[in-house]
């Protein structure tokens, strides 16, 4: 018996030296090249970009390692404001009353993304030409059928069916509806008074499908259906879109090109309130007019010195090289404006008045 | 002097494991309806009644979802209970021997099926077959009812019905067959003496015998259909409206709360979206005192006659 608890007591002791050795000499041993962890938490949709830009960055500085975990926007922003993340993303700025919550919270774009209007029109095999009133009155109910006077005169070569239209969207909250009830919101009133723009609205009409693969589904199997999903999910399951009339009068497909001449608006800088900023139904004559950007949330006044650096030099880079991720992935690459709004707003970013990056 | 106080360690241990499960249980309630008192303050008894949804405005109201997960259940209860107890009686009193155990395992593998997996059969052939198949007939011979009125998408209570029917048939009749089972043979034979067909039989001895364990298994399906959300989302077309035809898109708690809870911010939202989950929790304890006691009652009566 006794043996037994004194060899019991040994075996304890032994363990517990040799726990408090290796933390010891792990602490001491590892400072020379220390691992730092950023974590990040926030939007679906800039995933597969920041993903790829974590496993890309690793190559080039293997002693950072980047964790984003995509739980949606609403817990990005509910994790920044915690600080249990290093940083967030969002699809939709922070609205006033959040951006006066959290102090000194930075808007940083990361990506440009679009939504296009998906259709399902068997037998069709011209583009259709949707304008921004029109897609309103669909979703509102007006138009139900294909054959309405509205829908034909801007497709004056195409004979459309006589059937009802089936309406669709997202059920979950996104920051894909978020664009695009913006875009509704900003070309009819009756959107904007009846409905608003929210990341999950009350839809007058329509069927709700979960996720983009929930509304494409929807599409591909009703006949006579219209949604609207992100343009790349839409590209790679080769859905048919809409071309979009923009604010110029001038139909539009979406493309890099188009996308980006959306942006080119006047911004606010990076530590002010975003929430005003949309670059939906922009005034561009060359634009595809439903996009919006996706941002990454971090905190002006760093606490750590090594990591807030580290986050600085981060963002720093995905935003000069990493936008050359962007098109592969089929997300739309920032403008130069952007960038160096981009540029002012990192530098800000700061451990205790001290500067945290240096370049140019 | 050794074996008792093993014996009452083993006492308090379980008894620490039985009361774990209320503590558990006590957490729950505290910490949901912590959460969700933003919402009850602001709007009451009108969260229940209210059927308008809008994050936009804030203004919300359960009554749409409420009435979807009750309804779509009761569906699926129409249609998975006969066919269910079918199975259990075929299984356990006419299926040859040979049969009973591969049925059996081709039952329990059913309940195996991962519930966005049936979604996804159901968007893609569930949904355009009752579309197309289903719902024509329903409208063109039934349709003076309201119950069967209105466009039809293929995405509709009907079928968001028909997945959870499919999806509670395992446990019922896994359930139901193991029930069937434990009723002695003296029952059947004692029957059989009176001179009973095969069918009187299971009417008279059998069904009563085992009518509240098959009670059981209906209440474990329809625990199931409340709280059911994958599978449902993607083919009840997540229309929060009220609508009498069961041919019209309609909308669950379950639902809801997993659609829109990651990416709803405002403090009143997510408290919104927590009340809805308070109001399942609420669902769930009433569907099952109501069980019990009509458990209770129907075998006083069948003791009783």
């Amino acid at each position: 018996m006794k043996i037994n608890n004194f060899g019991l007591l040994a075996i304890i002791f032994i363990i517990i030296a040799g726990v408090l050795f290796f933390t010891y000499f792990g602490q001491t041993g590892g400072n020379k090249d220390k691992q730092i962890v950023l974590n990040g938490a926030g939007a679906t949709f800039p995933y597969p970009l920041i993903s790829k830009w974590t496993f890309e960055y690793g190559k080039i500085k293997p002693n950072v390692q980047i964790n984003y975990q995509s739980i949606g926007s609403g817990g990005g922003i509910r994790q920044i404001m915690a600080k249990t993340v290093d940083f967030g993303a969002s699809d939709a700025p922070l609205t006033k009353q959040e951006f006066q919550e959290i102090e000194g919270i930075l808007h940083i774009p990361i990506t440009i993304g679009a939504v296009v209007i998906a259709y399902n029109l068997p037998g069709i095999e011209n583009k259709l030409y949707l304008s921004g009133d029109v897609i309103a009155d669909i979703y509102l109910g007006k138009i139900t059928r294909w054959d309405d006077p509205k829908i034909s005169s801007l497709n004056p070569g195409i004979k459309l069916p006589s059937r009802d239209i089936i309406v669709t969207h997202r059920s979950d909250g996104s920051g894909t509806t978020y664009i695009f009830t913006e875009y509704l919101s900003s070309v009819s009133d009756e959107w904007a008074e009846k409905v608003g723009k929210g990341k999950s609205v009350n839809w007058p009409v329509g069927l709700g499908g979960k996720g983009n693969e929930g509304v494409a589904g929807l599409i591909t199997q009703n006949p006579h259906s219209i949604g609207y999903v992100e343009l790349a999910y839409a590209k790679l399951q080769n859905i048919k879109y809409a071309s979009i009339k923009n604010k110029a009068g001038k139909f539009t497909e979406p493309s890099v090109e188009t996308i980006a001449n959306s942006a080119n608006t006047v911004l606010p800088k990076g530590d002010k309130s975003w929430s005003d900023v949309s670059i939906v139904n922009a005034e561009v004559e060359n634009s595809y007019p439903i996009a919006s950007f996706s941002y990454v949330l971090v905190y002006k006044n760093q606490n750590d010195r090594t990591k807030g650096k580290s986050i600085a030099e981060f963002l720093w880079w995905a935003v000069h090289d990493g936008q050359d991720y962007s098109s592969e992935l089929l997300y739309v690459p920032l403008p130069k404006e952007v960038i160096t709004i981009n540029e002012e707003t990192i530098k800000l970013i700061n451990y205790g008045g001290e500067k945290l990056i240096t370049e140019k | 002097m050794k074996r008792i106080s093993g014996d009452l360690i083993f006492e308090y241990l379980v008894g620490i494991f039985a009361l774990s499960i209320i503590v558990l249980a006590v957490l729950l309630l505290d910490e949901i309806i912590g959460n969700s008192w933003l919402s009850i303050t602001k709007f009451g008894i009108g969260f229940i009644f209210g059927s308008v949804w809008d994050p936009v405005s804030e203004t919300f109201g359960a009554l749409p979802f409420i009435f979807g997960t009750i309804v779509s259940s009761l569906i699926a209860l129409i249609i998975a209970v006969p066919l269910s107890i079918g199975v259990g009686i075929y299984l356990t009193e006419i299926a040859p021997r040979k049969l009973i155990i591969p049925l059996s395992f081709v039952i329990e593998l059913l309940a195996a099926v991962p519930s966005v997996i049936i979604g996804l059969w159901g968007i893609f052939y569930l949904a355009p077959f009752i579309r197309d198949f289903v719902a024509p007939p329903l409208s063109n011979y039934l349709g003076f009812l309201p119950l069967f009125q209105g466009t039809n998408y293929g995405l509709s209570m009907l079928t968001g019905g028909v997945i959870l029917a499919i999806m509670i048939l395992p446990i019922v009749s896994s359930v139901s067959k193991e029930v069937l089972l434990a009723v002695p043979n003296s029952q059947r034979e004692a029957m059989i003496a009176l001179g009973a067909t095969r069918w009187e039989t299971i009417k008279m001895a059998i069904l009563p015998y085992a009518g509240s364990g098959i009670f059981g298994a209906i209440i474990l399906g329809l625990g199931r259909a409340i709280g059911e959300t994958m599978a449902i989302t993607m083919v009840i077309g997540n229309r929060p409206e009220i609508s009498w035809s069961i041919l019209a898109p309609s909308y669950t708690m379950a639902a809801v709360i997993a659609n829109e809870f990651t990416e709803a911010t405002s403090d009143l939202y997510i408290s919104a979206l927590i009340e809805i989950g308070l109001l399942l929790f609420a669902i769930s304890i009433i569907v099952n005192i109501l069980s019990r006691l009509l458990v209770r009652k129907t075998i006083k009566r069948g003791i009783v006659e």
